[in-house]
């Protein structure tokens, strides 16, 4: 397998520019997705999915919930070294 | 109307064969053996075929109804793509197993009777258990053994509930059975083995990360949804799924977020895959079962392309740590368009598969107003994109740089990626003619736009949470280690039986063997060569004592007793008085 050689050509995400484009589409399309939800007639199972924003406020959220508990309860409880079971 | 055959017999017969065809047919001939199977199902009618008298009882090897259909096809698409996806793989080993566990799966399908299901459940094992130890390594023989073990388990627990089951009903068909009684119960479970239910799940997330690079395609796709038909079509609308669904959905995400083996990471989504399946079964509407069989359709196709693209990197940097990898989109771009399409596809991302059946599961749970269900599956539906949809494409592909620059992925493996791949497109674009197979005719429409804008939403925010977290440092970076689940028990509490048994019974042992070999035999040889001699003495020291007998004179009289006795020289008179004097002990005790 090759590696890594220097002078070797500039892909995609090498260059910051391209990695700051990306970011910002990123960022704009949140804002669409926002502005976007009051041209949508909702029909909800639920109240709260008529609440403005709350898939938004829930995907968040969730993510940063799973993280968290994931990297400071689960982690410190089940982690062992790699060799535990050997 | 062509003559067809049992589906299973194709594939098994196939697998067999192919270790004797060698050359440049081999490979025409493995790619065939889906093929012609396919044929032969199409052209097999709805009903019950092959109907065998077995001592009382029917054997029935083709019950074709649209559930049973639906799976078969497929398995049979499935195996296609895992055959072209191993076909550089010069291990006949590999191909029967692969070709023989695919059979298997379809004799479950199709198995109208518990005594052909149970037979097939148990090939499922066996075969697929070879997928894991051609990998030929420590690691691989290890988790092979305790996949084994874990299964034998689980397979008495369904025999028991089989032989109760056939011994109140009187009957050996495989149908609806229900909740009721200790039958159904061990019967129950015994699905739930291999559905990889919660904490008995870890068969899964131990063994399919060690199987080889090819296996692990086959085993993504058939046992849990071997589990998944057989739940469908036995235990629908039973209350207790919903419940282990919503922790399957919810419980491996938080585990694949810390895990490091990224194929480990895609063994945790496939369960929190199946946890929807199992939702749907168990909430039981028409719109629950076809979101369950429909999702099972699409998760077998964008489980096994995620794990083709894993496969691939492994294929070429022959690593698979989160670690080790990064930064490989450079020179395996293809690959990499492929498992985000796999991707985007398990997240559920509008156009693509994972949106059309998900999104059927959730429906099921908002009509049937389970709130608590639905917010679960709603965060599963988050984690699943944060690990599956992002953590995988962006630890392998992109990321921080590994410096490794692998040649992109061989042919047959990028032709297998983009099958499974266009599948995953066409689906999610086009739902119709998967939803024109599910087993209850379809009133969803999944592209509305208050779903289509909820579903964006919600990814898109995930999408935030892990853009930020990653740019402030707190996403817990990847680790080598080993994340201890509920398979601590067999594996670290076996160790301990392990160790309570040889403390005990070799404890025992060692006891006994002091009490009994060496103390008492000594004993005993001792007694019977020295009795006589220490009897006679006893008796006649005091005789002597009264005779003033001392010093040599002492020493004298006992050895000449001690040979006299060894040798058994003694006079007459003495044996025949110390027999008068047991005769009279005897008299006296009786």
């Amino acid at each position: 397998m090759k590696t890594k050689v220097d002078n070797e050509k500039k892909y995609l995400f090498d260059s910051p520019r391209n990695v700051k484009i990306l970011l910002r589409t990123f960022y704009s399309s949140l804002v669409l997705l926002l502005v976007l939800e009051m041209f949508v007639t909702k029909h909800p199972h639920f109240d709260w999915e008529g609440w403005p924003g709350f898939y938004c406020v829930y995907g968040f959220v969730a993510c940063v919930v799973l993280v968290i508990v994931a990297k400071y309860i689960l982690r410190p409880l089940v982690m062992r070294r790699e060799d535990y079971y050997d | 109307m062509i003559n067809t055959v049992p589906p299973a017999l194709i594939f098994i017969v196939g697998g067999l064969l192919a270790p004797l065809i060698q050359g440049k047919w081999k490979k025409a001939f493995l790619l065939l053996i889906p093929v012609v199977g396919f044929i032969n199902l199409i052209n097999i009618p709805e009903g019950t075929h092959w109907v065998v008298d077995f001592l009382d009882y029917q054997l029935i090897f083709g019950k074709m109804d649209r559930l049973s259909l639906l799976f078969g096809y497929i398995f049979h698409l499935i195996s296609f793509i895992a055959i072209l996806y191993a076909l550089h793989v010069d291990d006949d080993l590999q191909h029967t197993a692969g070709l023989v566990y695919a059979g298997s799966a379809l004799g479950v399908t199709y198995a109208g009777d518990f005594f052909s299901f149970f037979v097939f459940w148990e090939m499922l094992t066996i075969a697929s258990i070879f997928l894991i130890w051609a990998r030929r390594t420590k690691k691989a023989m290890g988790a092979g053994y305790r996949y084994l073990l874990v299964h034998a388990a689980g397979g008495l627990c369904l025999l028991a509930g089989i032989v109760l089951h056939v011994n109140q009903t009187g009957s050996l068909e495989f149908g609806y059975i229900g909740l009721d009684g200790p039958a159904s119960y061990f019967i129950f479970f015994g699905f739930g083995l291999n559905c990889a239910w919660p904490f008995l799940h870890t068969w899964l997330t131990d063994a399919y990360p060690e199987a080889t690079i090819t296996g692990t395609i086959f085993m993504s796709a058939f046992t849990t949804k071997c589990a998944v038909y057989a739940l469908a079509r036995a235990f629908p609308g039973t209350e207790a799924l919903i419940w282990i669904g919503a922790i399957m959905a919810g419980f491996p995400i938080f585990y694949a977020v810390i895990e490091n083996d990224l194929r480990r990471v895609l063994a945790y989504s496939l369960i929190n895959q199946v946890g929807f399946m199992v939702v749907g079964i168990g909430i039981g509407t028409h719109m629950g079962i076809n979101g369950a069989v429909a999702h099972a359709f699409n998760d077998i196709l964008f489980k096994s392309l995620l794990f083709m693209s894993m496969g691939a990197v492994m294929f070429r940097t022959g690593k698979i740590n989160g670690t080790a990898l990064g930064g490989l989109y450079r020179t395996m771009p293809i690959t990499c368009i492929f498992c985000i399409v796999g991707a985007m596809s398990i997240s559920a991302f509008p156009l693509f598969s994972g949106f059309v059946s998900k999104s059927m599961v959730m429906d099921a749970a908002g009509s049937g107003h389970m709130r608590v269900i639905w917010f679960i599956l709603l965060f599963a539906s988050a984690g699943v994109f944060h690990h599956a949809g992002i953590k995988i494409p962006f630890f392998a592909f992109f990321g921080h740089d590994s410096g490794m620059r692998p040649r992109e992925a061989p042919l047959n493996m990028l032709l297998a990626m983009g099958i499974a791949a266009f599948l995953c497109i066409f689906i999610g674009s086009y739902p119709a003619p998967l939803y024109s197979l599910l087993p209850y005719p379809v009133e969803y429409e999944p592209y509305t736009a208050p779903h289509i804008l909820a579903q964006t939403q919600i990814l898109f925010f995930s999408a935030l949470a892990f853009t930020l977290l990653l740019l402030s440092g707190i996403y817990p970076p990847e680790m080598r280690c080993v994340n201890v689940d509920a398979d601590w028990f067999y594996r670290k509490g076996g160790r301990l039986f392990y160790i309570i048994m040889d403390k005990s019974f070799n404890g025992i042992n060692r006891v006994a063997d002091k009490i009994f070999v060496e103390g008492l035999a000594g004993f005993l040889g001792r007694m019977a060569r020295r009795g006589p001699e220490i009897i006679t003495l006893a008796a006649l020291l005091p005789l002597w004592s009264v005779f003033n007998f001392k010093g040599e004179k002492l020493q004298g009289r006992i050895e000449t007793i001690r040979v006299v006795l060894q040798t058994g020289t003694a006079p007459v008179g003495i044996g025949a008085a110390l027999a008068t004097v047991i005769l009279v002990i005897i008299f006296l005790l009786t």
